[in-house]
């Protein structure tokens, strides 16, 4: 345990990585994210590591590829965009299964999209954003303890499946400063042992060890194999947090920034005698579906908060199966909820209002849309232009 | 207690960084703290600003939408800032460079000469700080003493002069209340 102090998100994330025994990055910058790499290539060396800048996203996480065959704890971290684009190399360290970091925090999007924080690349981290059956452990952290304590974790279950972790908060976490401790002391990597797959100098008749993503004709029993390990994650590695949600009429169900919130929900709710508590799932994947499931047969209905619109409440419906009615409040594309907005909603579920809920049939209700070809304006294909 | 605060100036007014020195300060006070910078152009001139929370409980969001106070330095951050202020907030205005004043009459309005105090104490870049001792006579967020120790913390590399120059600032501010 350290002293508590102030620190920024995304630097305590640094330092929490370096202290859990990180001595490779390669990142890209980009915005709001950039404090990352900024304190790794103020403080990588000194831990006796490597901090690359490397030529674009896409070269980072190969890098990372190379790195983890090593067994050496490797990182990247970049926001949503540059994430996209590291999609590939994430799913060939899947495919070769190798322990690695990735860091995502989120700003808006599609595309280019804004710098202000979101949550809206939920599906791109828990349904795979690159191709094939694969997933990876995705960590949430909530606050800038979390950021700096997360890495470790992220780095261990990494290991100890051999595959890709994420931690995925969102721009407000990273660029925010709160009072933070590390709940562990600085761990010297030289002191872990080697793991008997890593690529490195094979001598005294070891066998020699290969990382390969491709696996030519016996691609299904390597899939089905790794499919084992995901089953035997869903069954034991779901973290959650629980406030008031043992017996609350409301249930509602958020992660990172949303999260705190929710509980200023939950605390103005208290004040007016109303019931309402708080699931956040701390692993995104393996989603907590069967806590949640528990809690929510006891409650009248639940609410899913999120940053995006409608992303989150696809995993609370999966979980609650229906038994509960499942309610979206959704601040999509930089949105930011505040305790009264979604104490709005809670009273909407309560009193069968609308005010709060987003329903995407009800959105587009009496809308219609058309794309329109003009021939006017010329024929497609007539570079000459119009007549 | 809970405080939420937005400051707001030009880039270069140092509201950053005031921003920061208050909420180390809440920590150096055993309160929960946290620190928010706005996004956009403020580094080419704009308006820039922070929110800041100092609270005796949880901090939920960091985003202050809806402030207890707020520390305007420059001009046009008044009509931005006024608006969201909580009804009966406090609104303390840099009067060295502001003329104009809210229209609001549900708030608690307290000019500060900032800038020429700060001139007077020999230099103009700590009329931040100036601002930062008024908003603590008002309201006891925090003890003037740990904003003093928040400040080694904070300025790491400052000069031991500079530093005795900002605490006299602090103090002039909170007596200027």
């Amino acid at each position: 345990m350290t002293e508590k102090t102030l620190r920024k998100g995304n630097e305590a994330l640094a330092e929490g990585a370096i202290r859990a025994g990180a001595r490779f990055f390669a990142g890209y910058p980009i915005t709001p994210q950039n404090e990352v790499p900024e304190y790794m290539s103020a403080y990588m060396a000194d831990a006796g590591g490597a901090f690359v800048q490397a030529e674009s996203e896409v070269a980072a996480i190969n890098m990372v590829y190379g790195a983890a065959s090593t067994g050496t704890r490797s990182m990247t971290s970049s926001s949503s965009p540059g994430i996209s684009l590291k999609q590939e190399g994430i799913t060939y360290l899947a495919s070769a299964d190798l322990p690695c970091l990735i860091v995502n925090v989120m700003r808006g999007g599609p595309g280019l999209g804004s710098i202000s924080g979101s949550q809206g690349d939920y599906f791109q981290a828990t349904r795979g954003g690159g191709n094939g059956d694969y997933h990876v452990i995705v960590l949430a952290p909530n606050s800038v303890e979390e950021l700096g304590n997360f890495p470790k974790m992220g780095f261990e279950l990494a290991e100890k499946y051999r595959m890709p972790c994420m931690i995925l908060a969102d721009g407000i976490l990273g660029q925010m400063m709160e009072s933070m401790s590390f709940n562990f002391d600085p761990i010297d990597p030289n002191k872990l042992g080697k793991f008997d797959w890593a690529v490195d100098i094979h001598k005294n008749g070891r066998k020699k060890n290969n990382v390969f993503s491709y696996k030519g004709d016996n691609l299904i029993p390597d899939v089905v194999e790794r499919a084992k390990r995901y089953g035997l994650i869903e069954k034991t590695e779901a973290r959650w947090e629980e406030r008031e949600a043992e017996d609350c009429d409301v249930l509602l169900v958020a992660y990172g920034l949303s999260s705190r919130a929710c509980l200023e929900a939950v605390n103005k709710a208290k004040e007016e005698g109303l019931k309402v508590g708080l699931f956040r799932p701390i692993t995104l994947w393996p989603f907590p579906s069967k806590r949640l499931a528990e809690l929510a047969a006891k409650a009248k209905g639940v609410l899913s908060v999120e940053q995006s619109l409608g992303q989150l409440v696809q995993d609370v419906k999966l979980a609650v199966n229906g038994k509960t009615p499942v309610y979206l409040n959704a601040y999509p594309a930089g949105g930011q909820p505040d305790g009264n907005s979604i104490l709005a909603a809670v009273r909407s579920i309560l009193n069968g209002g609308k005010e709060g809920l987003f329903d995407l049939q009800e959105h587009a209700a009496g809308f219609s849309f058309e794309c329109k070809r003009d021939t006017s304006l010329g024929m497609q294909g007539d570079l000459k232009g119009g007549k | 207690m809970y405080q939420g605060i937005r400051i707001a100036g030009f880039g270069g007014q140092g509201v950053i960084s005031a921003g920061i020195l208050l909420a180390q300060a809440g920590v150096e006070d055993k309160k929960n703290a946290s620190w928010l910078p706005s996004y956009g152009p403020e580094m080419r001139g704009d308006t820039a600003n922070c929110s800041v929370v100092v609270s005796d409980g949880e901090v939920y969001t960091p985003i202050v939408s809806a402030p207890d106070t707020v520390i305007i330095m420059n001009e046009p951050s008044l009509p931005k800032f006024e608006p969201i202020l909580k009804k009966g907030g406090l609104m303390i205005i840099n009067s060295s460079l502001i003329n104009s004043r809210p229209t609001r009459t549900d708030i608690e309005v307290v000019c500060v000469p900032c800038n020429r105090i700060a001139e007077e104490l020999g230099m103009d870049r700590i009329a931040n700080l100036v601002a930062l001792g008024a908003f603590i006579k008002k309201t006891g967020a925090v003890a003037l003493q740990s904003v003093e120790h928040a400040m080694k913390k904070v300025y790491k590399r400052a000069k031991p002069e500079m530093l005795e120059l900002n605490k006299k600032a602090l103090q002039a501010g909170y007596d200027a209340v």
